[in-house]
């Protein structure tokens, strides 16, 4: 069996003792939430933290709730908790599209949503299909909070804006009127890592798209957005033509790499298939036909 | 003792005498549940690492990152000073005792630990022995190797290139990677048959290179041992995971020049082989080193990615075929060539006098005029193996390529694949057939089989329906293609006839002995080890249709040397065959003894005896007669007996068989393909068997659905390939993917029964059917939907990458990094 090193392990009772523990224990302890990234890392001994900090008490960071024009998720929901909530799948089907993809049942039922966004991996989904919602996330650290749009939250692969001695607490996605979303993702087997993946956010007016939302995942593609493609298709007809050409542009721009989940072309092919694939998805779904 | 007249103990038994009671607990032959599952289910498994001895220590094992260096310096200092460690064993410790090299199953040599160079990523290089296995681990750290790198040899292809770096150079005289050149088949006839085709109008040759990738038989329990040298008897105790528990006993006495009799090897519950627990491991001859140098046990498990990347591979074959057939189907011979990658150690696991494995039934399942291949080994800086995988010695790269061959046949023809088999299988009156390399083919009727599988598919259906896509397709529609794929294969399991087949000289016949206790319950004792096969079931059934018993009353004894008799094991899908045989045999000498006993007791003479109903009966009167468990009481007794029987009924017997079995099977695989994702949704599979008699037939389906399970994982996902570095690119379950039910369709099952007319009960043995013949069919189907865009070939695993690849004509080479 593979095994971790020796590490210290420290329950937090709230967010703010969290805060503290992690000042207390210093830059090697780590914040463990459904540990289906860390652990796995752990074991591998890619991960040596001094001190785990478990944060899994901290039931007040498992919600889903409406507040305004917002929904809004603490850090601790789960994904499972994500998949099956019928606020979530009104407003976003993105995301229960996503989360349907990610890993199995097992995973699904530890892992957290502070966790997937905080583990910033690049093959990772709903840090994709957040991104493509144009979402916000609340840190918290010592000083207090502050809000950082998902767009600006990933400095690179396993980076985020999370400096140590903060926590990420809440996720606030933005409902917007006649809009429609979706998610895709191809893999080699079901619970696979993405070979690539693309969510989708159309808002109408009439038949023309006001805005659109693009996120990518496993192509590295910068923020997990396909800016270019947004771009061109904002103010432009809800036309499949508009759609292959968005995704032609989002292959153009993306930045896969090859691995044995395929080659560059093929990534890039893939996105193409995919971006055109969701925006489909996404504006049949906003005119209520999906 | 009396002697037994063989004849009455040879010969097929006619299934339809079997006794069919509830269908709960058969008497004898019929579906009933496993009677090891009570265990299983309820999390009472008794697996080695569930074993923990009063002062055990830990193993852990310090391997090579690199996949070809020399080695420098080897600093324990660090690691022998943490508290908690007990020894450090390098490959100098071992020089000392004789132990740094151990020969493998082909007469080749393997490192235990490295001394002079490391020749493949994750190779052993240290043990460390530690109070518990975190600390192990931990000190692993703290040994300091220093490497030497050199260039690695990686691509088969050029591994035999002038120039090329020498991966055996502790061979004496080694230059250059060759491991050696193996053919089958008469060369003469079959280029007279090739020459032939190329001149005449009527015929063509078609050729195509197919590889078989490297996979991993990846059993859920990964490889361990834990050791327990006594040293005050001296008698080594050895817990561990192997298929071959009495093969492992001998061969350790032989290398370690330990007394046989000193040692028992132990096989608990096994959490999957596959061929994967047949060889002898490094690590289980460091822990036995540990237990003799520290006094006391030692046990060690290796995790997940140790087992992926160090412990037997399987496959690994390039090969190259060449079909002459006439432009109406008719196949006359076939030619191949094989490079066959064995890594860096030659370990393959087979019978020692076919160094590619039983690779020769590579004419399938057709009738040909003549055929021939040449194989050559060559050695690469990989880890080795190459049999494993429910793979019957290579015979599931053998029917891979053959039945693609067929297909790109049909293809290059335009004929259907479906008429093409039809056109050129065996037929039943045919049998005993001699194959053009000399295989006698026991029994069979082929063109049956199949057809029973494509009426269970629809298959004209399904054509139909394949066009109609095509058609939107070609309209511009998004649409999935439909593939529609065939395998037709012959196994030939069972190993097998001591004159012909030996592992490092042991002959592969099995024993078996059963004890009937007064009572009249039964403990049975056979060589053979089950991992998942059911043997506690089936082989009790057995017992239980030849005595008429209940399969309850039988404890069947295995995986222990001290307990049970000798054999080679479990693997090859032998056991039924052979361990089944000597099964049936065995029963069959108590149900002589019994005869005996009975005949005292009925005061008749033996020969007025008739066994009836599972009771020996006084012929033409049917109220007297006695059952086993009456006779049983009786062997015990008092009773007056027969001059030259002392009493009792146990016997035991060893069955060498007369030939090997050949099941055969007719698979359908339907497939959706999107070409634009390359992904592939299996949709359907339909699985015709015929392995002979079926015991348990509950248990034959569960064999059929995990290795057509392990099909899709071959056919769609599962491949390790390397990139030039030698970095192992399959090494967990990240990188290595096993199927899920996610990705499997309910299977269709059917079967056709032609008993084998060897096999004392006519069983012919499923373990490897299914694996065998599902990845063809599965590829066929793939390769089939990809028509429209002029797909002939693509090689597993069909990755959705591999799949689009081939879709626009730039297929890709699985055995490699992607680039
Ligand atoms: C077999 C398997 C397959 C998977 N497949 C997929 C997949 O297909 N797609 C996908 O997107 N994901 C996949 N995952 C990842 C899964 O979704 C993880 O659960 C998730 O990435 C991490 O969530 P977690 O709660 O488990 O985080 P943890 O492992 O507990 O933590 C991850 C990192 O985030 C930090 N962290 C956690 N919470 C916070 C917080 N609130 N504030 C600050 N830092 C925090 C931790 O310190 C750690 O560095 C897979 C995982 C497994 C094991």
């Amino acid at each position: 069996m593979q095994v971790p090193a020796q590490f210290a392990y420290e329950k937090a009772t709230s967010v703010d003792d969290a805060i503290e523990l992690l000042a207390r224990h210093g830059p090697e302890s780590l914040i463990v939430a459904g540990g289906h990234s860390l652990i796995p890392m752990m074991k591998l001994r890619l991960a040596e933290p001094s001190t785990l900090i478990d944060i899994n008490g901290l039931t007040d960071l498992d919600y889903i709730r409406v507040e305004g024009d917002q929904v809004r998720l603490g850090a601790m929901t789960r994904h499972a908790t994500v998949l099956e909530s019928a606020v979530v799948r009104e407003h976003f089907p993105i995301l229960p599209d996503a989360e349907r993809t990610i890993a199995d049942p097992l995973v699904r039922n530890r892992g957290t949503v502070g966790g997937s966004l905080c583990q910033a991996d690049p093959s990772e989904d709903l840090s994709a299909a957040f991104s493509a919602l144009r979402a916000d996330v609340v840190i918290r650290g010592a000083e207090g909070q502050r809000v950082v749009p998902v767009r600006e939250f990933h400095h690179g692969p396993y980076e985020t804006a999370v400096a140590h001695g903060e926590l990420l607490i809440e996720v606030r996605v933005p409902i917007r009127t006649r809009t429609g979303s979706a998610y895709q993702k191809v893999e080699r087997r079901a619970g696979d890592w993405a070979v690539a993946s693309a969510g989708s956010v159309v808002s109408l007016d009439g038949d023309t798209v006001a805005e659109a939302g693009i996120g990518l995942t496993a192509v590295g593609a910068s923020h997990f957005v396909a800016a270019e493609a947004e771009d061109a298709l904002r103010g432009r007809p809800a036309t499949d033509e508009a759609f292959t050409e968005a995704g032609r542009i989002a292959a153009e721009h993306c930045a896969p790499s090859a691995d044995q989940r395929g080659p560059v072309d093929y990534k890039r092919a893939l996105v193409a298939e995919l971006v055109a694939r969701t925006l489909q998805r996404a504006t049949a779904r906003a005119r209520g036909e999906a | 003792m009396t002697s037994i007249d063989d004849s009455r103990i040879a010969g097929v038994q006619d299934p339809s005498v079997q006794i069919h009671a509830a269908p709960e607990t058969p008497q004898g032959y019929g579906s009933m549940k496993r009677k090891e599952d009570a265990r299983f289910v309820r999390g009472r498994g008794h697996y080695v690492d569930d074993i923990v001895l009063p002062g055990m220590l830990h193993g852990a094992v310090l391997r090579s990152p690199l996949a070809h260096a020399r080695i420098v310096s080897i600093d324990t200092s660090a690691a022998e000073a943490h508290p908690k460690v007990h020894a450090v064993i390098t490959g100098e410790t071992l020089a000392g005792l004789g132990l740094a090299w151990m020969p493998t199953l082909s007469y080749d040599t393997q490192a235990v630990l490295a001394t002079d160079k490391v020749r493949f990523q994750g190779q052993e290089v240290a043990f460390v022995v530690a109070d518990d296995k975190y600390s192990a681990r931990d000190a692993l750290a703290l040994i300091d190797v220093e490497y030497e790198p050199l260039t690695p040899v990686i691509d088969a292809k050029t591994a035999l290139d002038r120039g090329s770096p020498v991966v055996r150079d502790d061979k004496e005289g080694k230059t250059d990677n060759h491991i050696f050149d193996w053919e089958s088949g008469d060369s003469a006839a079959t280029d007279k048959v090739f020459a032939e085709a190329e001149a005449a109008e009527d015929q063509v040759v078609v050729t195509a290179d197919v590889l078989y990738p490297r996979v991993h038989p990846a059993p859920l329990e990964t490889c361990g041992a834990l050791a327990d040298m006594d040293p005050v008897t001296g008698k080594l105790t050895l817990w561990t995971t192997t298929q071959a528990p009495h093969a492992h006993r001998t061969l350790y006495a032989m290398v370690a020049g330990l007394p046989e009799h000193k040692i028992r090897v132990v096989s608990p519950d096994i959490g999957g082989g596959f061929g994967n627990k047949v060889g002898i491991y490094p690590g289980y001859v460091c822990a036995i080193v540990a237990s003799i140098v520290t006094g006391k046990p030692v046990k060690w498990m290796e995790d997940r990615s140790e087992n992926l990347m160090s412990t037997s591979f399987a496959r690994d074959y390039h090969m190259r075929g060449e079909v002459a057939v006439t432009k109406d189907g008719r196949i006359r011979a076939v030619r191949v060539d094989v490079l066959a990658d064995h890594g860096a150690f030659n370990a393959t696991a087979q019978p020692t006098k076919f160094p590619a494995g039983f690779f020769g039934v590579f004419t399938g399942s057709y009738d040909l005029e003549a055929a021939h291949c040449a194989v050559t080994g060559v050695y690469t800086n990989k880890a080795s193996g190459g049999v494993a995988y429910a793979c019957s010695f290579r015979i599931t790269e053998a029917v891979y390529l053959i039945e693609r061959l067929v297909d790109i046949v049909a293809h290059d023809l335009e004929m259907d694949p479906a008429e093409l088999r039809m056109k050129n299988l065996l037929h039943a009156d045919q049998f005993p057939y001699q194959s053009a390399t000399g295989w006698v083919y026991d029994s069979g009727d082929y063109p049956h089989t199949l057809q029973v599988a494509l009426d269970k598919a629809g298959y004209q259906e399904l054509r139909a329906e394949q066009a109609e896509r095509r058609r939107r397709h070609e309209a511009g529609e998004r649409v999935d293609l439909l593939g529609i794929g065939l395998s037709f294969f012959t196994e030939a399991v069972g190993a097998g006839p001591r004159r012909e087949m030996d592992i490092l000289g042991l002959g592969m016949a099995d024993g078996a002995d059963l004890r009937v206790h007064p009572t009249g319950k039964a403990v049975l004792g056979i060589s053979a080890q089950t991992q998942g096969q059911g043997h506690e079931t089936t082989f009790a059934q057995i017992v239980a249709a030849e005595l008429g018993m209940s399969p309850d009353d039988i404890e069947v004894v295995h995986g222990d040397t001290d307990l049970t008799p000798f054999g080679l094991g479990t693997y090859g899908s032998r056991s039924t065959p052979v361990s089944g045989a000597a099964t049936a045999m065995v029963a069959r000498k108590v149900r002589e003894r019994a005869r005996i006993v009975a005949a005292a007791m009925l005061e008749v003479s033996a020969d007025d005896l008739e066994w009836n109903d599972g009771r020996w009966q006084v012929a033409g009167d049917p109220e007297a007669s006695k059952t086993i468990a009456e006779i049983a009481l009786a062997a015990h007794s008092s009773l007056e007996l027969p001059e030259g029987v002392e009493g009792h009924l146990d016997a035991s017997c060893v069955y060498n068989p007369p030939n090997l079995t050949y099941p055969c099977g007719a698979y359908v695989a339907v497939v959706d393909v999107d070409p634009r994702t390359g992904t592939v949704n299996v949709r359907r599979f339909i699985a015709v068997d015929d392995c002979g008699v079926r015991i348990n037939p509950m248990i034959v389906e569960g064999q059929v659905h995990g290795g057509l399970a392990d099909g899709v994982g071959m056919a769609l996902m599962q491949g390790i390939a390397f990139d030039l570095d030698g970095n192992c690119l399959g090494g967990s379950m990240m990188d290595y993917l096993l199927p899920t039910s996610l990705e499997c369709p309910s299977w269709e099952l059917g079967e056709t029964v032609t008993p084998s007319p060897h096999h004392p009960i006519g069983a012919k043995g499923i373990g490897e059917s299914a694996t065998v013949g599902s990845p063809p069919a599965i590829v066929n189907a793939v390769v089939d939907a990809l028509g429209p865009y002029g797909v002939r070939h693509a090689d597993m695993p069909l990755t959705p990458a591999a799949v689009w690849s081939a879709a626009q004509g730039r297929p890709l080479r699985t055995d490699l990094a992607i680039t």
